[in-house]
Protein backbone atom coordinates (compact mmCIF):
# COMPACT_ATOMS: atom_id res chain seq x y z
CA UNK A 1 0.00 0.00 0.00
CA UNK A 2 2.66 2.45 1.03
CA UNK A 3 4.90 1.82 -1.88
CA UNK A 4 2.14 2.90 -4.20
CA UNK A 5 1.82 6.28 -2.58
CA UNK A 6 3.60 8.95 -4.56
CA UNK A 7 6.71 10.04 -2.77
CA UNK A 8 7.41 13.27 -4.51
CA UNK A 9 5.11 16.18 -3.99
CA UNK A 10 6.81 19.44 -4.90
CA UNK A 11 5.43 20.88 -8.08
CA UNK A 12 7.44 22.90 -10.55
CA UNK A 13 10.88 21.41 -10.73
CA UNK A 14 9.70 17.87 -10.95
CA UNK A 15 7.35 18.60 -13.76
CA UNK A 16 10.07 20.14 -15.83
CA UNK A 17 12.31 17.22 -15.12
CA UNK A 18 9.66 14.73 -16.15
CA UNK A 19 9.15 16.59 -19.38
CA UNK A 20 12.76 16.73 -20.40
CA UNK A 21 13.83 13.24 -19.46
CA UNK A 22 11.10 11.54 -21.43
CA UNK A 23 11.45 11.66 -25.17
CA UNK A 24 7.71 11.82 -25.61
CA UNK A 25 6.78 15.43 -25.79
CA UNK A 26 7.80 17.60 -28.65
CA UNK A 27 6.25 21.01 -28.49
CA UNK A 28 5.19 22.65 -31.72
CA UNK A 29 8.12 23.72 -33.83
CA UNK A 30 7.98 26.74 -36.10
CA UNK A 31 7.35 24.91 -39.35
CA UNK A 32 4.71 22.46 -38.16
CA UNK A 33 1.62 24.53 -38.59
CA UNK A 34 -0.51 21.42 -38.45
CA UNK A 35 -0.30 18.62 -35.93
CA UNK A 36 -2.24 16.42 -38.31
CA UNK A 37 -2.90 16.79 -42.00
CA UNK A 38 -5.66 14.62 -43.34
CA UNK A 39 -5.57 14.22 -47.07
CA UNK A 40 -8.16 12.56 -49.21
CA UNK A 41 -9.34 10.21 -46.47
CA UNK A 42 -12.00 7.68 -47.43
CA UNK A 43 -13.44 5.11 -45.08
CA UNK A 44 -15.38 1.92 -45.64
CA UNK A 45 -17.48 -0.35 -43.45
CA UNK A 46 -17.38 -3.41 -45.69
CA UNK A 47 -18.79 -2.15 -48.98
CA UNK A 48 -20.43 0.86 -47.45
CA UNK A 49 -18.45 4.07 -47.73
CA UNK A 50 -18.71 6.26 -44.65
CA UNK A 51 -16.17 9.03 -45.28
CA UNK A 52 -15.62 10.79 -48.59
CA UNK A 53 -12.41 12.67 -49.48
CA UNK A 54 -11.90 14.21 -46.05
CA UNK A 55 -9.22 16.91 -45.92
CA UNK A 56 -8.46 18.48 -42.58
CA UNK A 57 -5.63 20.35 -40.85
CA UNK A 58 -5.52 19.94 -37.07
CA UNK A 59 -3.67 22.80 -35.39
CA UNK A 60 -1.31 22.04 -32.53
CA UNK A 61 -2.30 23.02 -28.99
CA UNK A 62 -5.78 23.91 -30.10
CA UNK A 63 -9.12 22.27 -29.53
CA UNK A 64 -10.76 21.17 -32.73
CA UNK A 65 -14.42 20.24 -32.49
CA UNK A 66 -16.09 17.89 -34.91
CA UNK A 67 -19.81 18.43 -35.15
CA UNK A 68 -22.61 17.10 -37.30
CA UNK A 69 -25.77 15.01 -37.13
CA UNK A 70 -25.75 11.38 -35.97
CA UNK A 71 -24.18 8.97 -38.39
CA UNK A 72 -22.32 11.62 -40.36
CA UNK A 73 -18.91 10.05 -39.73
CA UNK A 74 -17.56 12.15 -36.87
CA UNK A 75 -16.40 9.25 -34.74
CA UNK A 76 -15.38 7.24 -37.75
CA UNK A 77 -13.09 10.10 -38.77
CA UNK A 78 -11.16 10.36 -35.51
CA UNK A 79 -10.98 6.59 -35.12
CA UNK A 80 -8.63 6.66 -38.09
CA UNK A 81 -6.07 8.84 -36.26
CA UNK A 82 -5.03 6.03 -33.92
CA UNK A 83 -5.99 3.21 -36.27
CA UNK A 84 -8.30 1.76 -33.64
CA UNK A 85 -10.76 0.82 -36.38
CA UNK A 86 -8.37 -1.98 -37.35
CA UNK A 87 -9.79 -4.05 -34.51
CA UNK A 88 -12.65 -4.78 -36.89
CA UNK A 89 -11.64 -6.69 -39.94
CA UNK A 90 -14.25 -5.29 -42.32
CA UNK A 91 -13.24 -1.66 -41.77
CA UNK A 92 -10.83 0.03 -44.16
CA UNK A 93 -9.34 3.49 -44.62
CA UNK A 94 -7.62 4.92 -47.69
CA UNK A 95 -5.81 8.22 -48.12
CA UNK A 96 -3.30 9.90 -45.87
CA UNK A 97 -3.22 11.03 -42.29
CA UNK A 98 0.10 12.79 -41.82
CA UNK A 99 1.26 13.37 -38.27
CA UNK A 100 4.62 15.06 -37.75
CA UNK A 101 5.56 14.36 -41.33
CA UNK A 102 4.70 10.67 -41.28
CA UNK A 103 1.67 9.03 -42.87
CA UNK A 104 0.27 7.01 -40.00
CA UNK A 105 -1.77 4.85 -42.36
CA UNK A 106 1.38 3.54 -44.03
CA UNK A 107 2.00 -0.19 -43.54
CA UNK A 108 5.31 0.11 -41.66
CA UNK A 109 3.96 2.30 -38.85
CA UNK A 110 4.46 0.95 -35.34
CA UNK A 111 0.85 1.01 -34.16
CA UNK A 112 1.55 0.67 -30.43
CA UNK A 113 3.88 3.69 -30.52
CA UNK A 114 1.36 5.63 -32.61
CA UNK A 115 -1.26 4.92 -29.97
CA UNK A 116 1.02 6.11 -27.22
CA UNK A 117 1.27 9.40 -29.05
CA UNK A 118 -2.45 9.55 -29.77
CA UNK A 119 -4.62 9.09 -26.69
CA UNK A 120 -8.34 8.44 -26.90
CA UNK A 121 -11.31 9.02 -24.62
CA UNK A 122 -14.52 7.18 -25.39
CA UNK A 123 -18.17 7.99 -24.96
CA UNK A 124 -18.66 5.45 -22.19
CA UNK A 125 -16.13 5.61 -19.37
CA UNK A 126 -14.09 2.40 -19.55
CA UNK A 127 -12.33 1.98 -16.23
CA UNK A 128 -10.36 -1.26 -16.34
CA UNK A 129 -11.21 -3.92 -13.77
CA UNK A 130 -8.28 -2.97 -11.51
CA UNK A 131 -7.41 -0.36 -8.93
CA UNK A 132 -7.49 3.37 -9.59
CA UNK A 133 -3.70 3.46 -9.39
CA UNK A 134 -3.24 0.53 -11.77
CA UNK A 135 -5.68 2.07 -14.22
CA UNK A 136 -3.55 5.19 -14.56
CA UNK A 137 -0.30 3.24 -14.44
CA UNK A 138 -1.45 0.82 -17.15
CA UNK A 139 -0.07 2.77 -20.08
CA UNK A 140 3.13 3.67 -18.24
CA UNK A 141 3.91 0.05 -17.47
CA UNK A 142 3.11 -0.79 -21.06
CA UNK A 143 5.54 1.64 -22.63
CA UNK A 144 8.25 2.33 -20.09
CA UNK A 145 10.43 0.48 -17.69
CA UNK A 146 10.13 2.74 -14.70
CA UNK A 147 10.90 2.55 -11.04
CA UNK A 148 7.90 2.29 -8.76
CA UNK A 149 8.48 5.72 -7.33
CA UNK A 150 8.63 7.17 -10.82
CA UNK A 151 5.35 5.51 -11.75
CA UNK A 152 3.71 6.80 -8.58
CA UNK A 153 4.90 10.27 -9.44
CA UNK A 154 3.51 10.12 -12.97
CA UNK A 155 0.22 8.65 -11.77
CA UNK A 156 -0.15 11.51 -9.35
CA UNK A 157 0.65 14.07 -12.00
CA UNK A 158 -1.87 12.57 -14.42
CA UNK A 159 -4.59 12.46 -11.77
CA UNK A 160 -3.85 16.05 -10.86
CA UNK A 161 -4.05 17.12 -14.48
CA UNK A 162 -7.38 15.32 -14.75
CA UNK A 163 -8.62 17.19 -11.65
CA UNK A 164 -9.24 13.90 -9.87
CA UNK A 165 -6.30 13.65 -7.48
CA UNK A 166 -7.96 15.31 -4.49
CA UNK A 167 -10.93 12.97 -4.66
CA UNK A 168 -9.02 9.71 -5.02
CA UNK A 169 -5.66 10.26 -3.31
CA UNK A 170 -6.75 8.29 -0.24
CA UNK A 171 -8.29 5.41 -2.16
CA UNK A 172 -5.84 4.64 -4.93
CA UNK A 173 -6.19 0.92 -4.25
CA UNK A 174 -9.94 0.89 -4.69
CA UNK A 175 -11.28 -0.52 -7.94
CA UNK A 176 -11.63 2.09 -10.67
CA UNK A 177 -15.10 0.85 -11.41
CA UNK A 178 -16.26 1.98 -7.95
CA UNK A 179 -16.03 5.64 -8.98
CA UNK A 180 -19.00 7.61 -10.31
CA UNK A 181 -19.48 7.93 -14.06
CA UNK A 182 -18.01 11.42 -14.24
CA UNK A 183 -15.06 10.43 -12.09
CA UNK A 184 -14.50 7.32 -14.20
CA UNK A 185 -14.38 9.49 -17.29
CA UNK A 186 -11.74 11.70 -15.67
CA UNK A 187 -9.90 8.56 -14.63
CA UNK A 188 -9.84 7.58 -18.31
CA UNK A 189 -8.50 11.02 -19.17
CA UNK A 190 -5.80 10.63 -16.51
CA UNK A 191 -4.97 7.19 -17.90
CA UNK A 192 -4.67 8.61 -21.40
CA UNK A 193 -2.50 11.60 -20.46
CA UNK A 194 -0.26 9.60 -18.11
CA UNK A 195 1.77 8.41 -21.11
CA UNK A 196 2.05 12.04 -22.28
CA UNK A 197 0.50 11.71 -25.71
CA UNK A 198 0.77 14.50 -28.22
CA UNK A 199 -2.76 14.30 -29.46
CA UNK A 200 -5.90 13.58 -27.45
CA UNK A 201 -8.98 12.29 -29.26
CA UNK A 202 -12.25 12.62 -27.41
CA UNK A 203 -15.26 10.82 -28.79
CA UNK A 204 -18.28 12.49 -27.18
CA UNK A 205 -16.60 12.39 -23.77
CA UNK A 206 -19.53 13.99 -21.96
CA UNK A 207 -22.37 12.08 -23.62
CA UNK A 208 -22.68 9.61 -20.74
CA UNK A 209 -22.04 11.87 -17.74
CA UNK A 210 -24.21 14.30 -15.79
CA UNK A 211 -24.20 18.11 -16.32
CA UNK A 212 -21.90 18.86 -13.39
CA UNK A 213 -19.33 16.33 -14.60
CA UNK A 214 -19.73 17.74 -18.12
CA UNK A 215 -18.75 21.20 -16.90
CA UNK A 216 -15.70 19.77 -15.16
CA UNK A 217 -14.58 17.89 -18.23
CA UNK A 218 -15.06 20.98 -20.37
CA UNK A 219 -12.91 23.01 -17.99
CA UNK A 220 -10.38 20.24 -18.13
CA UNK A 221 -10.24 20.36 -21.93
CA UNK A 222 -9.53 24.04 -21.71
CA UNK A 223 -6.52 23.54 -19.43
CA UNK A 224 -5.27 20.45 -21.22
CA UNK A 225 -4.87 22.24 -24.52
CA UNK A 226 -1.81 24.00 -23.19
CA UNK A 227 -0.01 20.68 -23.34
CA UNK A 228 -1.99 18.69 -25.84
CA UNK A 229 -3.62 18.96 -29.19
CA UNK A 230 -7.24 17.97 -28.75
CA UNK A 231 -9.84 16.76 -31.21
CA UNK A 232 -13.28 16.41 -29.72
CA UNK A 233 -16.35 14.91 -31.32
CA UNK A 234 -19.51 16.34 -29.89
CA UNK A 235 -23.23 16.25 -30.44
CA UNK A 236 -23.63 19.34 -28.43
CA UNK A 237 -23.16 22.52 -30.43
CA UNK A 238 -23.03 24.75 -27.37
CA UNK A 239 -20.18 22.59 -26.17
CA UNK A 240 -18.32 22.99 -29.43
CA UNK A 241 -18.84 26.74 -29.30
CA UNK A 242 -17.70 26.91 -25.69
CA UNK A 243 -14.52 24.90 -25.78
CA UNK A 244 -13.14 24.71 -29.30
CA UNK A 245 -10.86 26.94 -31.31
CA UNK A 246 -11.64 25.28 -34.64
CA UNK A 247 -14.74 23.50 -35.78
CA UNK A 248 -15.33 21.04 -38.59
CA UNK A 249 -18.87 20.40 -39.70
CA UNK A 250 -19.44 16.91 -41.05
CA UNK A 251 -22.42 15.87 -43.08
CA UNK A 252 -23.00 12.42 -44.58
CA UNK A 253 -19.31 11.63 -44.58
CA UNK A 254 -18.17 14.90 -46.13
CA UNK A 255 -16.47 17.78 -44.37
CA UNK A 256 -18.82 20.56 -45.34
CA UNK A 257 -16.99 23.38 -43.63
CA UNK A 258 -13.96 23.86 -41.46
CA UNK A 259 -12.60 26.98 -39.85
CA UNK A 260 -12.21 28.98 -36.67
CA UNK A 261 -15.08 28.19 -34.31
CA UNK A 262 -16.21 31.78 -34.07
CA UNK A 263 -16.57 32.04 -37.81
CA UNK A 264 -18.40 28.73 -38.14
CA UNK A 265 -20.90 29.73 -35.48
CA UNK A 266 -21.41 33.35 -36.41
CA UNK A 267 -20.80 33.57 -40.12
CA UNK A 268 -20.68 30.17 -41.81
CA UNK A 269 -19.96 30.12 -45.53
CA UNK A 270 -22.06 27.07 -46.28
CA UNK A 271 -25.82 27.05 -46.21
CA UNK A 272 -25.97 23.56 -44.69
CA UNK A 273 -23.67 24.57 -41.85
CA UNK A 274 -25.91 27.47 -41.05
CA UNK A 275 -29.01 25.28 -41.19
CA UNK A 276 -27.47 22.75 -38.83
CA UNK A 277 -26.18 25.31 -36.37
CA UNK A 278 -29.47 27.14 -36.23
CA UNK A 279 -31.17 23.84 -35.53
CA UNK A 280 -33.08 23.40 -38.75
CA UNK A 281 -31.97 19.79 -39.07
CA UNK A 282 -29.87 17.20 -37.35
CA UNK B 1 -57.03 -0.55 -28.81
CA UNK B 2 -59.05 -2.38 -26.18
CA UNK B 3 -58.05 -2.04 -22.61
CA UNK B 4 -58.24 -5.16 -20.52
CA UNK B 5 -59.99 -5.03 -17.24
CA UNK B 6 -57.85 -4.60 -14.17
CA UNK B 7 -59.33 -7.69 -12.56
CA UNK B 8 -58.19 -9.81 -15.49
CA UNK B 9 -54.67 -8.45 -15.41
CA UNK B 10 -54.40 -9.05 -11.69
CA UNK B 11 -55.70 -12.59 -12.07
CA UNK B 12 -53.28 -13.31 -14.88
CA UNK B 13 -50.37 -11.94 -12.89
CA UNK B 14 -51.40 -14.08 -9.96
CA UNK B 15 -51.65 -17.20 -12.10
CA UNK B 16 -48.23 -16.71 -13.72
CA UNK B 17 -46.63 -15.97 -10.40
CA UNK B 18 -48.20 -19.03 -8.80
CA UNK B 19 -47.22 -21.31 -11.69
CA UNK B 20 -43.58 -20.19 -11.68
CA UNK B 21 -43.31 -20.42 -7.91
CA UNK B 22 -44.76 -23.93 -7.88
CA UNK B 23 -42.41 -25.02 -10.67
CA UNK B 24 -39.43 -23.68 -8.76
CA UNK B 25 -40.56 -25.46 -5.64
CA UNK B 26 -40.98 -28.76 -7.51
CA UNK B 27 -37.45 -28.46 -8.86
CA UNK B 28 -35.98 -27.68 -5.48
CA UNK B 29 -38.04 -30.43 -3.84
CA UNK B 30 -36.57 -33.15 -6.05
CA UNK B 31 -33.06 -31.78 -5.72
CA UNK B 32 -33.37 -31.82 -1.95
CA UNK B 33 -34.89 -35.28 -2.03
CA UNK B 34 -31.94 -36.61 -4.00
CA UNK B 35 -29.52 -34.89 -1.63
CA UNK B 36 -31.27 -36.21 1.46
CA UNK B 37 -31.32 -39.79 0.15
CA UNK B 38 -27.68 -39.65 -0.96
CA UNK B 39 -26.56 -38.16 2.33
CA UNK B 40 -28.66 -40.55 4.40
CA UNK B 41 -27.58 -43.74 2.66
CA UNK B 42 -24.09 -42.62 1.76
CA UNK B 43 -22.97 -41.35 5.14
CA UNK B 44 -23.35 -44.84 6.57
CA UNK B 45 -20.59 -46.04 4.23
CA UNK B 46 -18.14 -43.27 4.96
CA UNK B 47 -15.42 -44.01 7.46
CA UNK B 48 -11.64 -43.85 7.59
CA UNK B 49 -11.24 -47.13 5.73
CA UNK B 50 -13.43 -45.86 2.90
CA UNK B 51 -10.82 -43.20 2.08
CA UNK B 52 -7.68 -45.21 2.79
CA UNK B 53 -8.21 -48.88 1.91
CA UNK B 54 -8.56 -50.90 -1.24
CA UNK B 55 -11.89 -52.64 -1.90
CA UNK B 56 -12.52 -55.89 -0.05
CA UNK B 57 -13.80 -58.94 -1.95
CA UNK B 58 -17.56 -59.47 -1.71
CA UNK B 59 -18.48 -60.96 1.60
CA UNK B 60 -15.28 -59.88 3.32
CA UNK B 61 -15.64 -57.18 5.93
CA UNK B 62 -14.32 -53.65 5.58
CA UNK B 63 -12.32 -52.28 2.68
CA UNK B 64 -12.59 -48.90 0.99
CA UNK B 65 -12.50 -47.10 -2.32
CA UNK B 66 -9.19 -45.27 -2.00
CA UNK B 67 -8.10 -46.56 -5.40
CA UNK B 68 -11.25 -45.23 -7.10
CA UNK B 69 -11.01 -41.85 -5.37
CA UNK B 70 -7.39 -41.48 -6.40
CA UNK B 71 -8.09 -42.72 -9.92
CA UNK B 72 -10.90 -40.24 -10.44
CA UNK B 73 -8.71 -37.41 -9.12
CA UNK B 74 -5.78 -38.37 -11.35
CA UNK B 75 -7.79 -38.83 -14.52
CA UNK B 76 -9.79 -35.64 -13.99
CA UNK B 77 -6.61 -33.70 -13.24
CA UNK B 78 -4.91 -34.95 -16.41
CA UNK B 79 -8.03 -34.29 -18.47
CA UNK B 80 -8.27 -30.81 -16.98
CA UNK B 81 -4.60 -30.08 -17.60
CA UNK B 82 -5.09 -30.92 -21.27
CA UNK B 83 -8.69 -29.87 -21.86
CA UNK B 84 -8.81 -26.54 -20.02
CA UNK B 85 -5.94 -24.82 -21.90
CA UNK B 86 -7.17 -26.08 -25.27
CA UNK B 87 -10.71 -25.04 -24.40
CA UNK B 88 -9.71 -21.59 -23.15
CA UNK B 89 -7.54 -20.92 -26.18
CA UNK B 90 -10.31 -22.10 -28.51
CA UNK B 91 -12.68 -19.71 -26.76
CA UNK B 92 -10.13 -16.90 -27.12
CA UNK B 93 -9.82 -17.65 -30.82
CA UNK B 94 -13.59 -17.60 -31.29
CA UNK B 95 -14.13 -14.41 -29.32
CA UNK B 96 -11.01 -12.36 -30.04
CA UNK B 97 -9.47 -13.45 -33.33
CA UNK B 98 -11.90 -15.45 -35.45
CA UNK B 99 -14.89 -13.25 -34.78
CA UNK B 100 -17.14 -13.29 -37.82
CA UNK B 101 -14.86 -15.45 -39.96
CA UNK B 102 -16.00 -18.62 -41.74
CA UNK B 103 -13.44 -20.79 -39.99
CA UNK B 104 -14.58 -19.48 -36.62
CA UNK B 105 -18.20 -20.36 -37.31
CA UNK B 106 -17.09 -23.84 -38.34
CA UNK B 107 -15.16 -24.20 -35.09
CA UNK B 108 -18.08 -22.86 -33.08
CA UNK B 109 -20.43 -25.33 -34.76
CA UNK B 110 -18.07 -28.19 -33.98
CA UNK B 111 -17.78 -27.12 -30.35
CA UNK B 112 -21.56 -27.02 -30.04
CA UNK B 113 -21.91 -30.46 -31.59
CA UNK B 114 -19.26 -31.83 -29.24
CA UNK B 115 -21.04 -30.32 -26.28
CA UNK B 116 -24.29 -31.96 -27.30
CA UNK B 117 -22.71 -35.30 -28.13
CA UNK B 118 -23.87 -38.10 -25.82
CA UNK B 119 -20.86 -38.93 -23.70
CA UNK B 120 -21.15 -42.64 -24.41
CA UNK B 121 -20.26 -41.86 -28.02
CA UNK B 122 -17.15 -40.03 -26.86
CA UNK B 123 -16.28 -43.15 -24.89
CA UNK B 124 -16.82 -45.37 -27.93
CA UNK B 125 -14.67 -43.09 -30.06
CA UNK B 126 -11.75 -43.20 -27.65
CA UNK B 127 -12.31 -46.96 -27.28
CA UNK B 128 -11.79 -47.51 -31.00
CA UNK B 129 -8.95 -45.00 -31.26
CA UNK B 130 -6.92 -45.92 -28.19
CA UNK B 131 -8.15 -49.03 -26.47
CA UNK B 132 -8.56 -51.16 -29.60
CA UNK B 133 -5.36 -49.99 -31.25
CA UNK B 134 -3.26 -50.35 -28.10
CA UNK B 135 -4.99 -53.56 -27.14
CA UNK B 136 -5.82 -52.73 -23.53
CA UNK B 137 -7.97 -50.49 -21.34
CA UNK B 138 -6.02 -47.72 -19.66
CA UNK B 139 -6.21 -44.71 -17.41
CA UNK B 140 -4.76 -42.61 -20.23
CA UNK B 141 -7.67 -43.52 -22.47
CA UNK B 142 -10.02 -42.56 -19.64
CA UNK B 143 -8.34 -39.18 -19.25
CA UNK B 144 -8.44 -38.58 -23.01
CA UNK B 145 -12.15 -39.27 -23.16
CA UNK B 146 -12.70 -36.80 -20.32
CA UNK B 147 -10.76 -34.21 -22.32
CA UNK B 148 -13.53 -34.42 -24.91
CA UNK B 149 -16.04 -33.62 -22.17
CA UNK B 150 -14.08 -30.71 -20.70
CA UNK B 151 -12.77 -29.05 -23.85
CA UNK B 152 -16.04 -28.04 -25.56
CA UNK B 153 -17.65 -26.82 -22.32
CA UNK B 154 -14.64 -24.64 -21.51
CA UNK B 155 -14.42 -23.37 -25.10
CA UNK B 156 -18.10 -22.48 -25.15
CA UNK B 157 -18.19 -20.72 -21.78
CA UNK B 158 -14.90 -18.93 -22.47
CA UNK B 159 -16.25 -17.51 -25.70
CA UNK B 160 -19.52 -16.45 -24.06
CA UNK B 161 -17.77 -14.83 -21.10
CA UNK B 162 -15.17 -13.01 -23.20
CA UNK B 163 -17.90 -11.70 -25.46
CA UNK B 164 -19.67 -10.18 -22.50
CA UNK B 165 -16.71 -7.83 -22.04
CA UNK B 166 -17.72 -4.77 -24.06
CA UNK B 167 -15.63 -3.86 -27.12
CA UNK B 168 -15.07 -0.40 -25.65
CA UNK B 169 -12.87 -2.09 -23.03
CA UNK B 170 -10.72 -3.68 -25.74
CA UNK B 171 -10.59 -0.41 -27.65
CA UNK B 172 -9.48 1.48 -24.55
CA UNK B 173 -6.59 -0.88 -23.92
CA UNK B 174 -5.57 -0.92 -27.59
CA UNK B 175 -5.88 2.87 -27.75
CA UNK B 176 -3.30 3.10 -24.96
CA UNK B 177 -0.94 1.17 -27.18
CA UNK B 178 -1.40 -2.29 -25.68
CA UNK B 179 -0.70 -5.13 -28.10
CA UNK B 180 -3.71 -7.35 -28.61
CA UNK B 181 -2.35 -10.27 -26.58
CA UNK B 182 -1.91 -8.00 -23.58
CA UNK B 183 -5.37 -6.61 -24.10
CA UNK B 184 -6.78 -10.13 -24.06
CA UNK B 185 -4.79 -11.39 -21.08
CA UNK B 186 -4.61 -8.23 -18.99
CA UNK B 187 -7.96 -6.59 -19.60
CA UNK B 188 -10.48 -8.92 -21.21
CA UNK B 189 -9.58 -11.96 -19.07
CA UNK B 190 -9.62 -9.85 -15.95
CA UNK B 191 -13.03 -8.51 -16.80
CA UNK B 192 -14.36 -12.01 -17.46
CA UNK B 193 -12.50 -13.70 -14.58
CA UNK B 194 -15.47 -14.87 -12.55
CA UNK B 195 -17.24 -16.30 -15.56
CA UNK B 196 -14.12 -18.05 -16.84
CA UNK B 197 -13.41 -19.77 -13.55
CA UNK B 198 -17.03 -20.79 -13.21
CA UNK B 199 -16.91 -22.29 -16.69
CA UNK B 200 -13.77 -24.28 -15.93
CA UNK B 201 -15.22 -25.58 -12.67
CA UNK B 202 -18.46 -26.50 -14.35
CA UNK B 203 -16.54 -28.50 -16.93
CA UNK B 204 -14.40 -30.27 -14.33
CA UNK B 205 -17.45 -31.04 -12.24
CA UNK B 206 -19.14 -32.50 -15.32
CA UNK B 207 -16.06 -34.63 -16.03
CA UNK B 208 -15.88 -35.85 -12.44
CA UNK B 209 -19.41 -37.17 -12.68
CA UNK B 210 -19.14 -38.81 -16.11
CA UNK B 211 -19.47 -42.58 -16.29
CA UNK B 212 -20.10 -43.45 -19.91
CA UNK B 213 -16.76 -42.20 -21.33
CA UNK B 214 -14.88 -44.26 -18.73
CA UNK B 215 -16.82 -47.49 -19.19
CA UNK B 216 -14.86 -48.59 -22.25
CA UNK B 217 -11.67 -46.64 -21.68
CA UNK B 218 -10.27 -46.72 -18.17
CA UNK B 219 -12.70 -49.48 -17.21
CA UNK B 220 -12.23 -50.02 -13.47
CA UNK B 221 -9.76 -51.70 -11.20
CA UNK B 222 -9.60 -52.83 -7.60
CA UNK B 223 -5.89 -51.91 -7.38
CA UNK B 224 -4.01 -48.69 -6.78
CA UNK B 225 -3.80 -46.52 -9.91
CA UNK B 226 -0.02 -46.73 -10.09
CA UNK B 227 0.31 -47.18 -13.83
CA UNK B 228 -2.05 -45.37 -16.15
CA UNK B 229 -1.33 -47.89 -18.90
CA UNK B 230 -3.56 -50.31 -17.02
CA UNK B 231 -7.27 -50.16 -16.26
CA UNK B 232 -7.73 -47.52 -13.60
CA UNK B 233 -10.18 -47.42 -10.76
CA UNK B 234 -12.66 -44.53 -10.61
CA UNK B 235 -15.72 -43.60 -8.59
CA UNK B 236 -18.39 -43.45 -11.26
CA UNK B 237 -17.79 -46.85 -12.82
CA UNK B 238 -17.47 -48.21 -9.30
CA UNK B 239 -20.88 -46.78 -8.47
CA UNK B 240 -22.24 -48.36 -11.65
CA UNK B 241 -20.91 -51.85 -10.96
CA UNK B 242 -21.33 -51.85 -7.17
CA UNK B 243 -24.87 -50.55 -7.28
CA UNK B 244 -25.81 -53.30 -9.74
CA UNK B 245 -24.17 -55.99 -7.63
CA UNK B 246 -26.21 -58.26 -5.37
CA UNK B 247 -24.01 -57.63 -2.32
CA UNK B 248 -25.43 -55.20 0.26
CA UNK B 249 -21.99 -54.00 1.43
CA UNK B 250 -21.03 -53.17 -2.17
CA UNK B 251 -24.31 -51.35 -2.65
CA UNK B 252 -23.53 -49.33 0.43
CA UNK B 253 -20.09 -48.53 -0.96
CA UNK B 254 -21.81 -47.24 -4.11
CA UNK B 255 -23.93 -44.90 -1.98
CA UNK B 256 -20.80 -43.71 -0.23
CA UNK B 257 -19.12 -43.01 -3.56
CA UNK B 258 -22.21 -41.14 -4.75
CA UNK B 259 -22.16 -38.97 -1.66
CA UNK B 260 -18.47 -38.28 -2.12
CA UNK B 261 -18.90 -37.12 -5.72
CA UNK B 262 -21.93 -35.02 -4.83
CA UNK B 263 -20.22 -33.34 -1.91
CA UNK B 264 -17.02 -32.86 -3.89
CA UNK B 265 -18.71 -31.16 -6.82
CA UNK B 266 -21.00 -29.13 -4.60
CA UNK B 267 -18.33 -27.88 -2.25
CA UNK B 268 -15.95 -27.08 -5.10
CA UNK B 269 -18.63 -24.87 -6.64
CA UNK B 270 -19.62 -23.22 -3.38
CA UNK B 271 -16.06 -22.55 -2.24
CA UNK B 272 -15.06 -20.92 -5.50
CA UNK B 273 -18.20 -18.83 -5.49
CA UNK B 274 -17.41 -17.60 -2.02
CA UNK B 275 -13.80 -16.87 -2.85
CA UNK B 276 -14.80 -14.96 -5.97
CA UNK B 277 -17.46 -12.96 -4.18
CA UNK B 278 -15.00 -11.91 -1.52
CA UNK B 279 -12.37 -10.90 -4.03
CA UNK B 280 -14.95 -9.07 -6.14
Amino acid sequence: MNEKQPIVSEGGENQIEARTTLPSKITATADSRSKISVRNLNFFYGDKQALFDNDLEIRPNKVTAIIGPSGCGKSTHIRVYNRIFELYRDQKATGEVVMDGENILAPGVEVTELRRKVGMIFQQPTAFPMSIFDNVAYGLRLHYKMKKSRIAERVRKALESAALWDQVKDQLNKPGTALSGGQQQRLCIARAIAVEPELLLMDEPTAAVDPVATTRIEELVDTLKQDYTIVIVTHNMQQAARISDYTAFFYEGYIVEYGPTRKIFTNPSEKRTEEYITGRFG
Amino acid sequence: MRTRSRARRVALDYAVRAASTVSALIGIFFLCWILVVVIHRGSAALNWDFFTKLPAPPGAEGGGLANAILGTLIMTAIAGAIGVPIGVLTGVYLSEYGRGGTFASLVRFTVNVMMGLPSIITGLFVYTMLVVTLGHFSGWAGAVSLVFIIMPIVAGTTEDMLRMVPDSMRESALALGAPSWRTTLGIVFRGAKVGLITGVLLAIARATGETAPLLFTSLNSPYWPGNLNHPTGNLTVTIFSYAMSPYPDWQQMAWGASLLITVGVLSMTILTRLALVRKG
